[in-house]
């Protein structure tokens, strides 16, 4: 029953978990056992930020939604609503072509 | 066939030296204007790391060109393009309906910031209402 609005005290000891890497998206899952998801910004960026182009030359704002292997991160988890994501990918996906992002990780 | 407005990207194998480039970009430009497309803007967006390996270069020199144009002047900037040998890439971009929407937004926008301020005009609107029911 423990409140999981603070993320951080749920996870026990505190070690070096501060920093939370953002870009893990199945970090969750990882180090077995309880509930450690981080409670997330759940607001698009977009509305919140009156952000109305997204465009794909834009690879600094663009990079802030892939993961570090290249995927692009899932709405559930960054909180973009489905219009934004829509475009968003959209444009994820046109800076890929033109290999301003990766499609896949680089070994 | 219908102008629309392209971004055209580009790019260019990073052997070159800057006048080698300015040849080829001055060549694909009059080339545009050959088959028909306006040409409204050139951006040299200068050398830059590639996110992944394209023939064989780690990194490219990335020019822009806006153009007003037609489906088949696109096409053969686009030939063009591809049977260059120093261009190593490129992507079309269609960018008029995006502006279009950006221009609506803009334009609401600036409408209801000016309705907030002048807020007493829309009061005389249930009077202009209430005589043409009674009509
Ligand atoms: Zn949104």
């Amino acid at each position: 029953m423990a409140d999981t609005a603070t993320s951080s005290s749920s996870s026990g000891g505190g070690q070096d978990r501060g920093p939370r890497r953002d870009s893990r998206s199945g970090g969750a899952r990882e180090g077995g056992g309880g509930r450690k998801f981080f409670r997330r910004k759940k607001v698009c960026k977009f509305c919140v930020e009156k952000i109305d182009s997204i465009n794909y030359k834009d690879v600094r704002l663009l990079s802030g939604f892939v993961a570090e292997r290249g995927k692009i991160v899932p709405r559930r988890l960054t909180g973009v609503c489905t219009p934004h994501q829509r475009r968003l990918s959209e444009a994820i996906k046109q800076a890929r072509n033109i290999a301003l992002l990766p499609f896949a990780a680089r070994f | 066939m219908q102008q629309r407005t392209y971004e055209v990207m580009f790019i260019v194998r990073p052997d070159l030296v800057d006048e080698e480039i300015d040849k080829l970009v001055s060549t694909m430009e009059s080339h545009a204007t050959n088959a028909g497309a306006v040409v409204k803007n050139i951006e040299k967006m200068g050398k830059r790391r590639l996110a992944y390996l394209v023939r064989r270069f780690s990194d490219g020199f990335y020019i822009l060109l806006t153009l007003e144009a037609d489906g088949k002047a696109i096409h053969e900037v686009e030939r063009r393009l591809r049977v260059s040998e120093p261009v190593i890439k490129f992507l079309t971009v269609r960018i008029d309906e995006e502006q279009k929407r950006l221009d609506k937004i803009k334009q609401l926008r600036s409408t209801k910031v000016k309705r907030s301020t002048a807020e007493p005009a829309p009061a005389p609107t249930p009077e202009a209402v209430a005589p043409a029911a009674t009509a």
